[in-house]
């Protein structure tokens, strides 16, 4: 089971994500930033969870909808919205925007606009830590609506075939854009797909910390010890619809309402509450940490310099692009 | 191997990978059918490689193109250098999104973070009777993608050349084997030779007309350059080497000389590259040209089966001969 120190340390990535994704929604609202944005709100453990298992020198690889498991796997919040606002102090100079967020040192290794292409890239990083013989393990994110394309079925079949270190993290969130989960799949669980590659396909209840503390902790150990992969299917809600502003009108009000009500992150707390891990004025004072440093990175990645031109003909191939 | 011994294209391909993988163990392979218990690859050129480097470098993959290219992105950027085959070039289009958005990309979208050092080669050629969908030459498609670097070889010593500068470079880079020149044997080059991408190659100076080619046509036209030069006709021949980026200095210096421009090419005209280097051409020397560039390329059509169709859609050399008359008249 997750000890006590390791579902307060969920808990403040979850608030973490929690105040970083209003944050930019703010800054959405009010204008100040104009990008499009895939708020993992309502996912927030699931990422806080997963990655909370890991060492930093772990790949991941994760999708537009992803910034919960980009701060969940440790990058900086200052640089991560400097490169949301296209700015020099970006992870990527502004040149990848929030769809392709990456930061190596963090083991952020590609997040992807196209859905379900991370997997086989995510294969390709197990398959690297296997040739070089390292327990170095591979996550993968993506959602529901990315089991139905081929590139899950070749990745899934590849990494069970040459048993390779990549956990493949599905987070159901009911929704494949604004079609509901039983109009694009005819299985019950995503995991059950796991059947046709002869690994392990987990089932967990992605917003309860410690089921999916656990889960991650089986599927990582497994896959670095060498045993394979794992299909691991995070059951959690979309809160704020696909995209920035969509209005969710395909939604189902009570399901969404029952969501709601079960909402993660105050449900952590409570129950950090009702344990006695923390106190009401602990947990006060890191959420006002968390608070802080977010409101610390906006600003900083507000004040951040945009890219010279000059910076368009870099990084196309290793020598500048000339004409 | 002495200089003067000659190697065919497949055998040149396949002595590249084995330089490369003795050289650097971050190399690998990856490809359907490309180990030694399943022959060696269809066309064989992988033979002998995983008995001699083991099966956990060469490895056979299921039928799986976006897997395979993708996997062979995911650990080029983790540091391998990989070599992907995908059997024929037609099946590169299941792949084109890990070539298109992914391995072409994440340099640029990661602001140099990552960096993509992957080979995929592929297969391909008219005039084998495979019909439509196992001939097309698709390079055009892939030299419209910036951050992707397209080889076409035009010789077995060229192939070797060019394929370990392939492996050897940081960015991903197509190789496109043309397969109906894989038995064609031409000198071997010295071992451990590596010939520059991204720089095109004098095949044959001249002075009257520059045929602008890569590929399969080089060797015949470098043939027929000769018949014309007993004819008085001076053909310099540019062989691109690599498609794209395009090595515009070359091509322009050459026509800018001869002032008479001629380009030659299996792929279909239409959208092709020898569109992109007639543009140029133009855009840079369009008053000074002496005659109108010309295209000789293969017909706007499917490849079809029946021998008589397939040969009527070939580029046809026959062409290349009236087609420099006629700019040198």
């Amino acid at each position: 089971m997750t000890d006590e120190a390791g579902l307060l340390g969920i808990y403040r990535t979850a608030v973490r994500i929690n105040r970083a994704d209003e944050k930019l929604r703010g800054l959405l609202t009010s204008g100040e930033l104009a990008v499009s944005y895939y708020s993992p709100r309502g996912q927030e453990v699931v990422a806080a969870g997963m990655m909370s298992r890991l060492r930093a020198e772990d790949y991941l690889v994760t999708t537009y909808r992803g910034i919960h498991d980009q701060i969940a796997k440790g990058i900086p919040l200052e640089p991560l919205f400097a490169e949301l606002f296209g700015r020099v102090d970006g992870t990527c100079k502004g040149k990848g925007g929030p769809m392709h967020v990456t930061q190596p040192e963090t083991g952020v290794m590609v997040t992807t606009g196209v859905v379900g292409s991370g997997l086989p890239i995510a294969v390709g990083l197990g398959l690297a830590a296997q040739v070089r013989g390292q327990d170095r393990v591979t996550v993968v994110c993506f959602g529901d609506g990315a089991s139905n394309i081929g590139a899950f079925h070749e990745a899934l079949n590849m990494a069970a075939l040459w048993r390779l270190p990549v956990v493949f993290l599905c987070q159901n969130n009911r929704y494949a854009e604004s079609t509901r989960y039983s109009d694009g799949t005819t299985v019950e669980r995503i995991a059950q797909r796991a059947a046709s590659y002869g690994i392990p396909g987990v089932t967990v209840d992605g917003n309860n910390a410690g089921e999916m503390a656990e889960a991650a902790s089986q599927a990582v150990a497994r896959a670095r010890a060498g045993e394979g992969p794992t299909l691991l299917e995070a059951m959690t809600y979309r809160f704020m619809g696909h995209y920035f502003g969509d209005a969710g009108a395909y939604m189902d009000a009570d399901e969404f309402v029952a969501a709601q009500a079960a909402d993660p992150v105050p449900a952590l707390r409570k129950e950090l509450l009702r344990a006695g891990i923390s106190t009401e004025e602990e947990l006060t004072a890191l959420e006002n940490e968390e608070q802080a440093a977010v409101d610390s990175a906006a600003a900083f990645a507000k004040a951040s310099a945009l890219p010279g031109v000059d910076e368009l003909r870099r990084d196309v191939y290793r020598e500048e692009v000339v004409a | 191997m002495s200089p003067q011994s000659r190697i065919s294209l497949q055998q040149a391909c396949n002595q590249a990978l084995d330089e490369a993988m003795a050289a650097d163990e971050s190399v690998i392979l990856l490809g359907e059918d490309i180990g030694d218990r399943e022959g060696g690859g269809t066309f064989k050129v992988t033979s002998g490689l995983s008995t001699k480097y083991g099966t956990s470098r060469v490895r056979t993959t299921p039928i799986s193109e976006q897997a395979i290219v993708g996997s062979a992105v995911g650990a080029a950027i983790a540091g391998l250098r990989p070599v992907a085959e995908i059997m024929l070039m037609n099946f590169v289009t299941v792949a084109m999104d890990q070539l298109v958005n992914h391995a072409a990309k994440l340099r640029f979208m990661s602001g140099g973070q990552t960096h993509v050092p992957l080979t995929v080669r592929t297969a391909t050629g008219a005039g084998g009777g495979f019909g439509g969908q196992h001939s097309d030459m698709l390079e055009a498609w892939l030299a419209h993608v910036p951050g992707l670097t397209v080889v076409v070889p035009s010789s077995p010593a060229e192939a070797k050349g060019l394929l370990l500068s392939c492996v050897f470079d940081d960015d991903p880079c197509v190789f496109v084997e043309n397969n109906q020149m894989y038995w064609d044997k031409g000198p071997a080059p010295e071992p451990g030779l590596r010939i520059p991408l991204r720089k095109a190659h004098v095949a044959r100076a001249g002075t009257d007309v520059s045929v602008i080619t890569y590929g399969r046509p080089v060797g015949q036209v470098l043939a027929l350059a000769e018949q014309l030069a007993g004819d008085g006709i001076s053909v310099e021949v540019v062989d691109l080497r690599t498609v794209s980026p395009l090595d515009s200095r070359t091509v322009l210096e050459s026509v800018a000389k001869t002032r008479r421009a001629v380009i030659v090419h299996e792929a279909v005209g239409q959208f092709g590259v020898g569109a992109e280097v007639s543009a140029r051409i133009g855009e840079e020397l369009g008053g000074e040209l002496h005659s109108p560039v010309i295209r000789v390329t293969s017909a706007n059509t499917p490849v079809p089966f029946s021998p008589t169709l397939e040969k009527a859609y070939l580029y046809q050399i026959g062409d290349v001969e009236t087609a420099i008359r006629k700019v040198a008249s």
